[in-house]
C-alpha cells in the first residue's frame, strides 16, 4: 500500500502500531501470568500480588511436581504417544498421498479411493461406536488406542498430495525412463522434494499428538496410563470444575489448590510446543497457504 | 478389466499403486468405516453384553426419547448460537488484524507481533483452559484484578450461565483470530500493487483505498470462508466447552458432542447418545455436502 506522509497518515500508522501492539499482548499476558505464578511464592499469590513477573521468586511448585510420580509416568506415555503416532501418520500420509496424486489415465481407480478417504471426513460414526469399537478390538489401556484411530490424517494427505501435484511432471517422468520403480520415486524423488511440506505436515502431527487429551481420557482406566494432555485435562481442569456450584465454591478452590502448582504444571505441559514452535513457524505459512488457497 | 494388450501393461505400473494404499485403506475402513456400522445403535436398546447383534431393534424410540427430553431443544439452540456468534466473530476479528498488519511497513515489528499472535493456535485447550481459570477466576484471576482496579464488581465469566457464551467466543477468538489471519493476508498479497499506484494518483486516502481496493479484493475469500464454515455450524468446538463448563452453566453452555459425552459415557445410555451423534452426524453431511457444492459451484474450490 502506498502511504503518503502527511500528519494524518503518521497518526493512522501510530494507532495501528498501538492496536497491535494492545492484540500481541493480549495474546501473550494469560501464558506470562502463569509462568509468574508458577514461580511465586504462595503467599504473594494469595496477596494479588503476582502479575508478570515472579514475586518472591521460588521453584516449590516445580520441585513438587518433579516428585509427582503420576506427572512423570504421563510424560513418558506422552512421548511414546508422540513417536509411535508421528512416525505411524507420517508414512501413512505419504504412502496415501503419492497414489492419490496420480492421475486417473496413470492410476484408474483414483477418483474411487480419493472418495474413499475423503468421505470419512465428511461423515463420521460418532463417539460412541468409535469407543465401543476400540473396546471391542481389545485396545483399552494401551498405546494403540491412542495411535491407530487416527491414523491416516486424511487432512494432512490432501495437504501432501496438492503439494506432490505441483511439483514438475518431468522429475517423475524422467525417473520412470531411468527405469525406477514408484516406490523408488517416490523415495528417492517425491520425499525429498515434498521436505517443505512434509515438514509442516510432520510438526503439526507432532504437536497434535503431544495435545490431544480425550483418547486418553477415555481408553485408559488407569490414571496412571494417560498422556501428560489427559492427566492435566483431569488434574488441573476437571477435578475441580465439575464440582463447582457456586461463588463460594470458586473461592474455596483457589485457596485449596496450590495455584503455583497447578500453574507449573500448565506450563511444563506447553513447554514442548514453545519448543517446537520456532521450528513450525518457518514452515507453516507455505504450508497453510499452499494447502488451503487454490484457483 | 478388460484382456486388452493396454490394459495388462497398465496393471503392471498400477498395481505398486494399489499396494501403498492398502495400509492406510485398511486403518481408515476399520476405524473410520467400522463406526460408521456402528451406528446402528442408535436403533437399538443396547446391551454391552448382548453387542451389536444381540440388540434388541426398537426403530426409532430412541430418538423420540431424546426429543422428549426438555433439554435436548436447550442444547441444539446452544451450539448453533454459539457457533454461528463464533464463525461470525471467526472471520470478523482476523480479517481486521489482517488489514491493520498489512499497514505496516516495519518488517520486524510485524513479524513479532505474528509470532506471537499465532501462538495460542498451537496450545490445547487443556493447557488454554487451565490458564483461563486461573486468568478469569473470580477473587484473584487477572482479569477481576483489573476490573476491581477500574471500579467494577468482579465477574463470575466461567460460572454465571447468561456470561459463559460470550466467554466461549471471547476466549475462542482469542485463541484463534492470529492464526485465522494467514489466510487473509495471503489473500491481500494477491492484490495488484498497481491498483494502489493508481489511486495515489488520483489521490486516494488510506481509508479510500482500504475500502474500494483492499476490501473488495479479499471478497472472494472471505465468502470461501463463510461458505465452508457452515459445513460445521454444528461443531461448537468440543474441546474448549468440556474444559471450560461446569454445572452451573450447562443451561447456556451445554452443546450437542457434550451432551453426548455425558449422556453416553457418564450415564451409559450408549443407544440414546449414539442416536444424538447419528443425528448431528447426518445433518452435517447435508450441510457440509451443500457448502462444498456453493464452494465448488461459486468459488471453483475444489478440495483435491
Amino acid at each position: 500500500m502506498v502511504q503518503p506522509q502527511t500528519l494524518g497518515s503518521r497518526l493512522i500508522t501510530a494507532s495501528i502500531y498501538s492496536a497491535l501492539a494492545l492484540m500481541a499482548a493480549l495474546c501473550i499476558m494469560p501464558i506470562l501470568n502463569v509462568l509468574a505464578v508458577s514461580f511465586s511464592s504462595n503467599t504473594a499469590i494469595d496477596a494479588g500480588k503476582v502479575s508478570m513477573w515472579p514475586v518472591d521468586f521460588t521453584t516449590t511448585a516445580y520441585n513438587y511436581v518433579a516428585q509427582k510420580k503420576e506427572f512423570l509416568a504421563s510424560i513418558l506415555v506422552s512421548l511414546k504417544r508422540v513417536a509411535l503416532g508421528t512416525v505411524i501418520n507420517m508414512v501413512l500420509t505419504l504412502f496415501t498421498a503419492y497414489p492419490l496424486s496420480k492421475e486417473v489415465p496413470q492410476f484408474r481407480l483414483r477418483t474411487w479411493y480419493a472418495w474413499i478417504f475423503v468421505f470419512t471426513m465428511l461423515f463420521a460414526g460418532g463417539l460412541v461406536p468409535s469407543y465401543l469399537l476400540v473396546k471391542e478390538l481389545g485396545l483399552m489401556d494401551t498405546l494403540w488406542a491412542l495411535v491407530l484411530p487416527g491414523a491416516v490424517p486424511v487432512f494432512n494427505v490432501i495437504l501432501l498430495l496438492n503439494f506432490i501435484r505441483a511439483l514438475p511432471k518431468e522429475l517423475l517422468e524422467a525417473g520412470f525412463i531411468d527405469g525406477a520403480g514408484h516406490v523408488q520415486i517416490l523415495w528417492r524423488v517425491v520425499a525429498p522434494l515434498s521436505l517443505p511440506a512434509l515438514a509442516t505436515v510432520g510438526l503439526f502431527t507432532i504437536v497434535g499428538h503431544w495435545n490431544e487429551w480425550f483418547g486418553g481420557l477415555i481408553y485408559m482406566n488407569d490414571p496412571i496410563r494417560y498422556p501428560l494432555a489427559s492427566y492435566l485435562q483431569t488434574v488441573v481442569v476437571r477435578l475441580d470444575l465439575t464440582q463447582i456450584r457456586s461463588a463460594d465454591e470458586w473461592k474455596l478452590f483457589a485457596e485449596l489448590n496450590d495455584r503455583a502448582v497447578r500453574a507449573a504444571q500448565i506450563f511444563l505441559g506447553a513447554l514442548p510446543i514453545f519448543c517446537v514452535y520456532p521450528f513450525l513457524q518457518r514452515y507453516f505459512m507455505s504450508g497453510i497457504v499452499m494447502g488451503s488457497v487454490k484457483e | 478389466m478388460t484382456n486388452a494388450p493396454g490394459s495388462r501393461r497398465k496393471w503392471i505400473l498400477e498395481w505398486p499403486l494399489h499396494l501403498m494404499l492398502l495400509p492406510g485403506l485398511v486403518m481408515i475402513v476399520i476405524f473410520c468405516y467400522g463406526p460408521m456400522v456402528g451406528v446402528v445403535i442408535a436403533f437399538q436398546r443396547f446391551l454391552p453384553t448382548g453387542g451389536l447383534f444381540g440388540s434388541k431393534w426398537i426403530g426409532i424410540d430412541n430418538f423420540k426419547y431424546v426429543y422428549s427430553l426438555p433439554e435436548t431443544m436447550h442444547v441444539i439452540l446452544n451450539t448453533l448460537f454459539i457457533s454461528v456468534m463464533k464463525i461470525v466473530a471467526g472471520i470478523v476479528a482476523p480479517i481486521i488484524t489482517a488489514l491493520l498488519l498489512n499497514e505496516l511497513r516495519k518488517k520486524a515489528f510485524k513479524r513479532t507481533v505474528q509470532t506471537i499472535i499465532y501462538m495460542p493456535h498451537f496450545l490445547s485447550w487443556v493447557i488454554l483452559s487451565g490458564i483461563l481459570i486461573d486468568v478469569l477466576s473470580p477473587n484473584s484471576g487477572m482479569v477481576n484484578q483489573f476490573l476491581k482496579w477500574l471500579g467494577f464488581q468482579p465477574i463470575f465469566f466461567l460460572g454465571d450461565k447468561s456470561w459463559f457464551p460470550f466467554v466461549l467466543v471471547g476466549t475462542d477468538v482469542w485463541k484463534e483470530f492470529g492464526f485465522g489471519t494467514i489466510i487473509y493476508l495471503a489473500a491481500l498479497t494477491g492484490i495488484n500493487p498497481a491498483l494502489y499506484e493508481a489511486a495515489v494518483i488520483d489521490g486516494a486516502s488510506r481509508l479510500k483505498q482500504t475500502l474500494y481496493i483492499t476490501l473488495p479484493g479479499i471478497v472472494p475469500i472471505v465468502i470461501l470462508m463463510l461458505t465452508l464454515s457452515l459445513g460445521s455450524v454444528l461443531n461448537a468446538g468440543f474441546d474448549q466447552v468440556f474444559n471450560l463448563y461446569s454445572p452451573t452453566v450447562y443451561e447456556t453452555g451445554d452443546i450437542l458432542d457434550t451432551y453426548v459425552f455425558r449422556m453416553a459415557l457418564i450415564n451409559g445410555q450408549l443407544d440414546v447418545g449414539t442416536a444424538v451423534g447419528l443425528f448431528k452426524s447426518v445433518i452435517s453431511l447435508l450441510l457440509i455436502s451443500v457448502s462444498y457444492f456453493f464452494a465448488y459451484r461459486f468459488a471453483n474450490y475444489r478440495i483435491f
